[in-house]
C-alpha cells in the first residue's frame, strides 16, 4: 500500500510541476543562439563577462547559423533568443520573417573574420592548391579534361591528374558535413570560386540560377571526399595520423594545432590572421551576430554583453579573441561598429 | 539385420564428426565474446589512457604581495576602486620574484601567461570578501595556464602540442624543480560548470542537470509506466483496440529518439510555452522516450507471476484491485524497477533528443533547480570533445569516465535490486 501511495505522491508532483510552468516567465540570463563558428568566440566573451560582472554567465547554444535565425526571429518575448550568431549575413528572406514576427529592431554587429584552411599533417608535402584545382578535386561533376562545355563525371583519382605540378597521390579530402556553417562556407567561396572560372558555367548562372548551384556546390560523393561529422577536433586528429589525407576546417583549430599540421596556400596566399584580415586568403569569411532592441531592458545584461564584446580588449588587434583564432576587423570598422552598438542602431533591411 | 548393424555404423561414423560440429559451435559462442570484450577492453584503455591526466590539475602557488599601490587599490572596500585596480599586477610581481630578469614588456607578458586566465579575478574575489588583507602577504595557490597545464602533462606525448615559448619552457621547468608549479587532483572538475578554459572547467553542472533531468524523467514515467503496465495486462479487455495500443507501444519503443526531441519542442516549448533548456523539458522528453521501455518491462513482469497466485488471493475474496495491490505488484516489483533502472540509464546517456530543445549549450552556472538552465552529462562530453583547445580531450574522456561510472552504478542497482527482491517459486 505504501508503494501506491508514494507513486500517488509522485504523479501528484509532476501534475503540479507541469502546472508551475506557465508561459513567458521572467528570465534574468541572456540567451544567445546561433553559428558554431562564432560559438568559440561568444562563450569566451560570455564567460569573461560573467566572471566580471555581477550578471548571470549568459547561456549559449551552438545551433547553427541558419537554425538561430529562425529562433531569433520566431518573435519577441522571453521565450525567445535575445542574441543569434552567424557566420554569414542575414538573408533578406530572415530579415522579412523577423519583420513579420514583430522583431522590428535589429542591431547588427560585425565582430571579424574567420579563414577556412585545407591543411595535411606536417609530415606530407605541403601542398599549393587553386580554387580551381579545388573544385577540380571535390566537385561531383566537372568540365570534361578532353575539352568541351560538356561535364563529366569527376574522373581525377590522383592530384597529379589534374595538374602535373601536384603530388602523385590519390585525392583524399576530409570536411565538414551539409549541416555544418563551415561546409557552407566552403561551397559558397572555395568550390564556387573555382566553379566560375569555366565560362560555360558562367554562363548557366545567368540562365539558370539552380542548376549552377547543384553545379558548383554538389560535393563528390564516389570517395575522395570524406564528410566527417561536425567535430573538428576530429579531422585534425585523423590528419595527424593519415599523412595522405587533407583536411578541411576553421583557421582556430589550424592555430591551435601548429605543431601537427600545416595549411596548404590557396591562390598562392598562406593563410594567416593578416592575409584573412585584408581578404588575400581566398577563403574567408565575415562573422556577425545580431541583437533583439525589443530585450534590451527587459532581460538584464544584454547590452553590457554586447559592450563586453566589441571592447578593444576583446575583438581588438590583442584582444583576447584572437588568441582563440577571431581574425579582427580593420580598427576603423571596430570603431564604426562599436559606435553603432552603443545607440543599438536598427538595421534598415536595405543593407542587405 | 544388415540394415540394422549399417545404421549403428552410420552413427558411429558420424559421431565423430558430430563432436567436431558441437566444439565448432561452442568455438564460436567464444569468439563471439572474446570479440566483445576485446573491444570493451580497447574501449576502456583508450579513454582511461586519454582521460586519467584529465582528473589532474597543475596549479602554481606563489606569496602574493597584495600591495596596494602596485594594483592601484587605497581602499578595497570601495567597490568603484575594485573595478579599476590592477589585480594582475601583484602576480606578475609573485613571478618575478623567482625570474628577475623578467623585466621587458614583451617577457612580462610572458611571465604572466603562466598562471590561468583567472587568476586575477581569484585575488580580487578575495579582497572583496576579505577587504582587511589588502597590504599582506598572501599564500595562494592559482591554476596554472592551459598551455603550461599541457606542457607539464604532456610534454613528451607526440600528439600534443607545446604552445610555451623555449623561455617560457625554461621558467616551467624550473619552478616545476622547485615546487611552485605542482600537479594535484582536478577537484575543479568535480566542482564548477562549463568553462573554455580547460583547467577551470567542471563537470558538477552537467551532473547536476542529468540527475534534476532524471528525477523528472522518473517522476513522470514510472507511476504513468507501471499503471499503464497493470491496466493493460490485468484489466483490459482482449479487443482490437488493445491489440492496437500494444502493437502502438511496441513501435514507440523503436522510434529514434530524435524524434521524441521534436515532439518535445513541437508540444511543451511550443504549446506550452516552457522555456528552452530547462531540465523539466528534457524529463518530460525523456520520459515520453522510456515510456515504452517501462511498460513493455513491466508488463513482462506481471505476466511472470504465476497465476496460481492470483487465484488464491481471489479464492479467499479479495476483490480484483487487492489482488493486484496485494500480490502482482510486490511479485512484479523487481522486474519492472529492473526495466526502469535500464530505461533510465538508456535516457542518461541521450543526446539527440536534447539538442532540439536547448540543452545543448553553453551554461557556466551550476542549475539551482527544475526551471534553470542546465545540460546533462552526454551534451557535456560531446561539447568538450568538439573544442579546439587541447585540454579538452582528456577532459572529455574524464568526462566519459564520469558518465560510465554512472551508468555502471545504475546497473549494478538493478542487478542488486532483482537479486534482493527476487522470488522464487
Amino acid at each position: 500500500m505504501i508503494k501506491l501511495k508514494s507513486a500517488l505522491a509522485t504523479l501528484a508532483l509532476a501534475g503540479s510541476i507541469a502546472a508551475v510552468s506557465a508561459p513567458a516567465m521572467a528570465r534574468d540570463t541572456v540567451n544567445i543562439v546561433g553559428s558554431s563558428t562564432v560559438y568559440p568566440f561568444a562563450t569566451v566573451v560570455a564567460e569573461r563577462f560573467g566572471r566580471n560582472t555581477d550578471f548571470p554567465t549568459p547561456k549559449l547554444e551552438s545551433t547553427g547559423s541558419g537554425g538561430g535565425l529562425k529562433l531569433f526571429c520566431a518573435g519577441i518575448g522571453t521565450q525567445h533568443p535575445d542574441i543569434t550568431n552567424a557566420s554569414r549575413r542575414m538573408k533578406k528572406s530572415e530579415f522579412e520573417l523577423c519583420q513579420s514576427n514583430g522583431v522590428k529592431e535589429i542591431t547588427e554587429v560585425k565582430i571579424g573574420s574567420d579563414g577556412i584552411v585545407i591543411a595535411n599533417s606536417k609530415k606530407a608535402e605541403k601542398m599549393d592548391l587553386t580554387l580551381e584545382q579545388i573544385f577540380l578535386a571535390l566537385a561531383k561533376e566537372v568540365p570534361d579534361p578532353k575539352g568541351g562545355d560538356k561535364l563529366v563525371a569527376n574522373p581525377y583519382k590522383n592530384w597529379s591528374d589534374i595538374d602535373a605540378g601536384l603530388p602523385n597521390k590519390p585525392i583524399s579530402v576530409m570536411g565538414p558535413p551539409p549541416t555544418s556553417g563551415t561546409r557552407d562556407a566552403f561551397v559558397e567561396i572555395a568550390m564556387e570560386g573555382g566553379c566560375k572560372k569555366y565560362d560555360f558555367i558562367a554562363k548557366i548562372k545567368g540562365e539558370d540560377k539552380s542548376k549552377y548551384k547543384s553545379i558548383c556546390h554538389s560535393m563528390r560523393e564516389d570517395g575522395p571526399f570524406i564528410e566527417a561529422g561536425e567535430n573538428d577536433n576530429l579531422i585534425v586528429q585523423r590528419l595527424a595520423q593519415d599523412t595522405d589525407t587533407l583536411g578541411i576546417f576553421g583557421y582556430s583549430f589550424l592555430m591551435e594545432n601548429e605543431g601537427q599540421i600545416q595549411a596548404s596556400t590557396v591562390n598562392g596566399v598562406e593563410p594567416t590572421p593578416d592575409t584573412i584580415a585584408a581578404e588575400e586568403y581566398p577563403v574567408a569569411r565575415s562573422l556577425f551576430f545580431y541583437v533583439k532592441k525589443a530585450h534590451v531592458g527587459v532581460v538584464p545584461g544584454i547590452q553590457e554583453y554586447v559592450q563586453e564584446f566589441t571592447t578593444e580588449g576583446a575583438w581588438g588587434d590583442n584582444g583576447y579573441l584572437v588568441d582563440v583564432g577571431l581574425i579582427p576587423n580593420p580598427r576603423d570598422v571596430r570603431m564604426q561598429t562599436a559606435k553603432n552598438v552603443k545607440e543599438l542602431k536598427a538595421m534598415t533591411g536595405q543593407e542587405l | 539385420m544388415t540394415d540394422q548393424r549399417s545404421q549403428a555404423e552410420i552413427v558411429r561414423q558420424s559421431l565423430k564428426r558430430r563432436y567436431r560440429k558441437e566444439r565448432r559451435f561452442r568455438f564460436y559462442g567464444i569468439a563471439a565474446i572474446g570479440v566483445a570484450l576485446l573491444s570493451l577492453v580497447i574501449l576502456f584503455t583508450d579513454i582511461i589512457g586519454k582521460g586519467y591526466t584529465g582528473f589532474i590539475k597543475t596549479t602554481i602557488t606563489l606569496d602574493v604581495v597584495l600591495d596596494g599601490e602596485v594594483m592601484y587599490l587605497q581602499d578595497a572596500a570601495d567597490p568603484e576602486q575594485l573595478d579599476m585596480a590592477d589585480f594582475q599586477a601583484p602576480i606578475i610581481r609573485a613571478l618575478q620574484q623567482y625570474f628577475p630578469e623578467a623585466q621587458d614588456r614583451r617577457d612580462v607578458r610572458e611571465l604572466s601567461r603562466l598562471a590561468g586566465s583567472y587568476a586575477s579575478n581569484q585575488v580580487r574575489d578575495l579582497l572583496k570578501a576579505q577587504p582587511e588583507l589588502l597590504g599582506t602577504t598572501q599564500t595562494l595557490e592559482f591554476l596554472a595556464h592551459d598551455s603550461v597545464s599541457v606542457y607539464v602533462k604532456h610534454a613528451d606525448n607526440p600528439s600534443y602540442s607545446i604552445r610555451l615559448s623555449e623561455q617560457q619552457q625554461r621558467w616551467v621547468d624550473q619552478l616545476v624543480a622547485d615546487g611552485v608549479i605542482d600537479t594535484a587532483f582536478n577537484d575543479v572538475l568535480f566542482s564548477r560548470g562549463d568553462s573554455r578554459e580547460p583547467s577551470n572547467a567542471g563537470i558538477l553542472g552537467a551532473i547536476v542537470g542529468s540527475l534534476l533531468t532524471m528525477v523528472v524523467t522518473l517522476v513522470i514515467a514510472f507511476p504513468v509506466g507501471v499503471a499503464a503496465a497493470i491496466y493493460l495486462e490485468e484489466f483490459a479487455p482482449q479487443n482490437r483496440i488493445t491489440d492496437f495500443i500494444e502493437v502502438n507501444i511496441n513501435n514507440l519503443a523503436a522510434v529514434p529518439s530524435i524524434i521524441f526531441g521534436l515532439l518535445g519542442l513541437a508540444v511543451f516549448i511550443g504549446l506550452f510555452g516552457m522555456p528552452r533548456s530547462v531540465p523539466v523539458v528534457g524529463g518530460l522528453v525523456l520520459a515520453l522516450m522510456t515510456l515504452p521501455t517501462i511498460i513493455i518491462s513491466s508488463r513482462a513482469a506481471i505476466k511472470s507471476v504465476p497465476p496460481s497466485i492470483r487465484e488464491a488471493a481471489e479464492g479467499i475474496g479479495a476483490s480484483k484491485m487487492q489482488v493486484v495491490l496485494h500480490h502482482v505488484l510486490p511479485l512484479a516489483m523487481p522486474g519492472m524497477l529492473t526495466g526502469s533502472i535500464i530505461g533510465m540509464a538508456q535516457a542518461l546517456g541521450e543526446t539527440a533528443p536534447l539538442l532540439l530543445i536547448g540543452m545543448v549549450a553553453f551554461i557556466v552556472e551550476v542549475p539551482d533547480g527544475f526551471f534553470s538552465s542546465a545540460t546533462v552529462l552526454p551534451v557535456q562530453i560531446y561539447l568538450w570533445a568538439g573544442s579546439a583547445e587541447q585540454g579538452f580531450v582528456e577532459l572529455a574522456s574524464a568526462g566519459i569516465m564520469v558518465l560510465l561510472t554512472f551508468l555502471i552504478s545504475m546497473n549494478a542497482l538493478a542487478i542488486w535490486l532483482r537479486k534482493r527482491l527476487e522470488r522464487r517459486w
